[in-house]
């Protein structure tokens, strides 16, 4: 039962964040701000992970592929592949909802705990529309551009590893990433993602926004932001990898 | 049900406080007022506009007139001292950066506090903390304030500036305030009219010279609970 009023909990503050800002300028200066914090500051561990995820995949396919038969451009194909269906999409988004995710929940809800939103409610704001929806918007706007990043760090993470192992030559590696290419396949990424920013961003605004109690229920929202956005990615990935690639 | 059958009247241009023990429900009237919290019957009246019928677009509206000094300031704590009094003027003004800057400077200088404007809330003092929730309560010159325990916290001293700058500035900017107490010295420092709640329930009404000759059983229990203000009747 709790789960229902949850639902409705969720799409009623949803409904008041995406009212029309009281002030464009300061949408906008918010928006800057969680760009950099939710965005900029990410790049760091979503090339790291990238790089090395790139290269793993790389080194694992052409260490199973023990058939002769088999052309050693299939590993640039088959990390091309994980990295653009699977692994930058879905795999940051579940990096990026204990990152990103956690941090809007303590944020918002240490402000819920400490009576700012009250204060700003007092004051005539929306404080649902003043604080969720630029981080709502952040997260849409930047997780893709993070993804891009990510899908091309992968790909370059593939490429070092070839070179530097000598397990696949690179001329095949590169052949092997241009072959068989959907252009299709970029978008479903980019429409993955775009819907996963969505549930991060709202689900852990959501989880912020109606903390109560004090520090430990805020540690609490935190991690339920995190547990119920990666649950709600893996679904969502099932729904739309189903409706998208079928 | 936490309050019953209230009904008082706030009065113009004078400090008004709603006192009771913890747990009486004053907090919860204040939030009523302001409608943070849904009441589930009555009225809410502000200069004849009933407040607490309005849709949640005017409310907010109506909110702009209004300035709340909450229990532990809640002051934003990533925005500087500046930011977070110039916050309404950003939100609700068309002014220049200049203008607010100015305003900002004003605001400050009323509450007694400068050479502050660049540090943040986890820099300065409890008593500082107050000051610049009041400074940013008042940046719009609303018509009314509301107070919501503005001693707790404080020392003796610190607390007797906070009372008396609340009420210097009720006067000057002619507001409406409504501040919630338990600190007797409050009472009987800026107590105009003085609302008693409780279990709930209005009590007692009357102003600081009334209340030392109330013959009010539980408010007496209250007011004379300690030792010092038992030596002062």
């Amino acid at each position: 039962m709790k789960f229902l009023f949850d639902i409705g909990d969720y799409v009623v503050l949803m409904y008041q964040a995406f009212k029309k800002p009281d002030k464009g300028r300061v949408f906008m200066r918010q928006l800057l701000m969680d760009f950099r914090s939710y965005g900029t500051d990410s790049i760091g561990i979503v090339a790291i992970i990238s790089v090395f995820t790139g290269a793993i995949i790389a080194i694992q396919t052409a260490y199973n592929m023990d058939n002769p038969l088999l052309s050693m451009k299939l590993v640039g194909f088959s990390t091309r592949q994980m990295m653009i269906l699977e692994f930058s999409p879905t795999i940051i988004s579940l990096i990026l909802a204990g990152k990103v995710g956690s941090s809007i929940a303590s944020e918002i809800g240490t402000m819920r705990v400490t009576e700012q939103i009250d204060a700003l409610k007092v004051m005539g704001i929306n404080p649902a529309n003043y604080l969720i929806l630029p981080k709502i918007t952040a997260a849409m706007i930047y997780n893709p551009i993070l993804i891009i990043f990510s899908i091309f760090l992968g790909l370059s993470g593939g490429y070092a590893a070839c070179h530097f192992t000598g397990l696949v030559p690179t001329p095949a590696y590169v052949e092997g990433l241009r072959s068989w290419f959907e252009p299709f396949t970029i978008n479903y990424a980019l429409i993955k993602t775009v819907v996963f920013a969505f549930i991060i961003a709202s689900v852990s605004g959501y989880k912020g926004y109606t903390v109560k109690g004090g520090s430990v229920e805020v540690g609490r929202a935190s991690t339920k932001a995190v547990v119920i956005s990666s649950i709600l990615i893996i679904f969502f990935d099932l729904i739309l990898t189903q409706m998208l690639l079928t | 049900m936490v309050l019953k059958d209230i009904t008082t009247t706030f009065e113009k241009g004078k400090t008004n406080l709603i006192i009771g023990q913890s747990g009486s429900g004053k907090t919860v009237l204040m939030k009523c007022c302001i409608g943070l919290l849904e009441i589930d019957q009555g009225d809410i009246i502000f200069d004849g506009l009933n407040f607490s019928g309005l849709s949640e677009k005017r409310k907010r509206i109506t909110r702009q007139e209004m300035g709340m000094l909450f229990q532990g300031g809640a002051l934003f704590d990533s925005f500087t001292v500046e930011d977070n009094v110039m916050f309404p003027l950003n939100m609700f003004t068309k002014m220049s950066r200049e203008e607010k800057l100015e305003k900002v400077n004003t605001t400050l200088k009323h509450v007694n506090l400068v050479n502050a404007n660049k540090k943040y809330p986890s820099e300065i003092s409890g008593g500082m903390t107050k000051r610049v929730a009041i400074a940013r309560a008042i940046a719009l010159n609303p018509k009314y304030l509301f107070c919501d325990e503005p001693n707790s916290g404080l020392d003796p001293k610190t607390a007797e500036r906070i009372d008396a700058l609340i009420s210097r500035l009720t006067e000057q900017f002619e507001m409406t305030t409504a501040i919630n107490t338990h600190d007797m010295n409050s009472v009987l420092q800026i107590g105009q009219k003085i609302s008693y709640i409780h279990e709930g329930e209005l009590w007692w009404e009357g102003d600081k010279d009334e209340i030392m000759h109330t013959d009010n059983k539980e408010l007496n229990e209250f007011v004379f609970a300690t030792e010092l203000t038992r030596r002062a009747k």
